[in-house]
């Protein structure tokens, strides 16, 4: 975990993020703060608000109502909603990263995996081919990519070869914030193991704070320190990991705990 | 020859070209920005240069001379077609000649003579969007020119020097203008980049499908995109023109016959006539 030091200020303190669409409710007064280092899982079932809320916070979407303040490297806590495009754009390629369920909506499938990782490093004004190259060799190594396939299309890449190019493809500018979407849905058990593997090494090395969604209540207990449970809009329980996952209060938690397939 | 009388002067209606004057004068405003304009159907099609045909019908004075040219050349079939179609409709003078225009209309080339600061060059533009090949998206790539994030240009560079060793785009290569706007500098071989950067003449073009007008003032600066390590280069030929012995122009590969005979030659034909006569007399 991190030093006392860092953690005089919160990462990201969210208050009363509240998004609806129409009549039908999005998320509704969500309120918490993220400590450097830390990983907080948003669990529940499809339609409970958890990517609306994810979304929110990561101002890709703005809510109707709430703030959520970011400890920036130079200023200290600004209000995200506050800022202008241009800001926040800044912020998502290089301070923040997003890693999406579905690696085709991150990566740009038609360049290769060397450009991929390289594209967030020429967009913060590198020029020089050389250095672009070797870091994008540099972070490939990192997450487990064959160096040699640097010049091949993520397209003849596997789903978790995929998924763990966009982590790299993220990673590269040394972000401190990182939001994650179900990053290991729609890959078999044995893949997902190896990614949430490396996911935790990452985090625990770089000090990276995320905000991970999943439906999946493996992952949280992998992963997370604290999380959040949802239900329609609302957080119906929140504490550390553990806590929620082997005493759960909440009669919707119990439920969601007791349908884990055992194997 | 004398006007066709049925037309108006220049073809276009007034009020037309006074609308495509007005995004004309906003584009040399903003240097490289490209300014939406209401392109009308011309007698043309599509890819023939109807962009470029209204910017020049707009520019066009009872008292100009003006030159066309495809790929350097005064009489290929695109260059023929549209000088007829002024002489028809506007009744101007024309010419071959580079020094005696006032007007160029230009397709692919930029003419090898230095332009003055009396001349006005309009280039027919296909897809005047330098990002579309890599963002499809138009919201997007109108967001990332207000706030000048470039990097993808670079990734497409990034992407050639992978593939080829070197910078492999030799043609639409991409320039940064004025220091602010990205801009597609039409499929003009990268050779004529550096003929745009500080240029005396106006430059303005024309895309008419895409509906966009953009243009570099004169004396604008204009820099082609390039890595430190991989700096931008023009093509160079180790051989000189078959015909005039021009060293310093840009060449074009003629297959003579189907034996692998082949000779290079300028594509800027008045430029290659003149040297000739140069060297005749």
């Amino acid at each position: 975990m991190s030093t006392q030091r860092d953690t005089e200020l919160p990462i990201l303190a969210v208050e009363g993020v509240s998004k609806s669409y129409g009549e039908q409710i999005g998320c509704a007064d969500i309120s918490f703060d993220l400590w450097p280092g830390e990983v907080l899982a948003i669990v529940g079932e499809s339609g409970s608000g958890k990517t609306t809320l994810l979304n929110c916070l990561s101002a890709q979407l703005l809510p109707d109502r709430g703030r959520a303040r970011y400890s920036m490297r130079a200023d200290g806590l600004r209000d995200i909603y506050d800022m202008t495009e241009a800001e926040r754009r800044f912020l998502m390629r290089t301070d923040w990263a997003f890693v999406h369920q579905n690696p085709r909506d991150g990566l740009r499938m038609t360049v290769s995996a060397g450009a991929n990782v390289g594209e967030r490093l020429m967009a913060i004004g590198q020029r020089h081919y050389g250095n672009i190259r070797a870091s994008a060799v540099d972070w490939l190594e990192k997450v487990e990519v064959d160096a040699g396939r640097i010049d091949h299309s993520p397209r003849t890449f596997s789903g978790g070869m995929q998924q763990r190019l966009q982590i790299a493809r993220n990673l590269v500018t040394g972000p401190r914030l990182v939001f994650m979407d179900e990053p290991t849905g729609g890959l078999d058990v044995s893949v997902q193991a190896r990614l949430l593997d490396l996911i935790r090494g990452l985090v625990t090395r770089l000090q990276l704070s995320v905000i991970i969604v999943t439906h999946d209540l493996a992952v949280a207990r992998l992963l997370a320190h604290r999380m959040m449970v949802m239900r329609n809009g609302h957080v119906v329980e929140e504490g550390l990991t553990d806590q929620v996952l082997d005493d759960p209060q909440h009669a919707y938690t119990q439920l969601l705990v007791s349908s884990v397939l055992q194997a | 020859m004398e006007r066709e009388k049925a037309y108006n002067f220049a073809y276009l209606d007034e009020q037309t070209k006074r609308m495509i004057r007005r995004a004309i004068l906003k584009a040399v405003a903003i240097p490289g920005y490209q300014v939406p304009f209401a392109s009308r159907e011309m007698p043309m099609p599509y890819g023939w240069g109807t962009g470029g045909v209204q910017v020049t019908a707009s520019v066009l004075g009872q008292d100009d001379v003006l030159k066309v040219i495809d790929q350097g050349a005064d009489d290929t079939t695109n260059a023929v077609s549209i000088r007829k179609f002024f002489k028809k409709t506007a009744g101007v003078e024309t010419t071959t000649e580079t020094g005696r225009a006032s007007v160029i209309q230009t397709r692919h080339r930029v003419p090898e003579d230095e332009l003055r600061p009396d001349q006005i060059l309009v280039y027919q533009v296909p897809i005047p969007e330098p990002l579309r090949f890599l963002e499809p998206r138009e919201t997007e790539t109108r967001t990332m020119h207000a706030l000048e994030e470039y990097g993808l240009m670079h990734v497409k560079l990034y992407e050639d020097i992978s593939r080829h060793g070197h910078i492999a785009t030799t043609y639409a290569y991409p320039v940064h203008v004025n220091a602010r706007y990205m801009m597609d500098p039409s499929p003009i071989p990268k050779f004529d980049n550096p003929k745009l950067h500080r240029m005396a003449a106006l430059q303005l073009f024309g895309a008419g499908r895409e509906k966009r007008i953009y243009a570099v003032p004169p004396h604008t600066q204009v820099h082609s995109l390039d890595f430190d390590d991989h700096p931008f280069e023009v093509q160079k030929w180790d051989k000189a023109c078959a015909i005039c012995g021009a060293e310093d122009s840009f060449l074009d590969e003629i297959i003579t016959d189907d034996a692998g005979g082949r000779m290079f030659v300028c594509s800027d034909t008045d430029y290659c006539n003149r040297q000739c006569e140069g060297v005749a007399k």
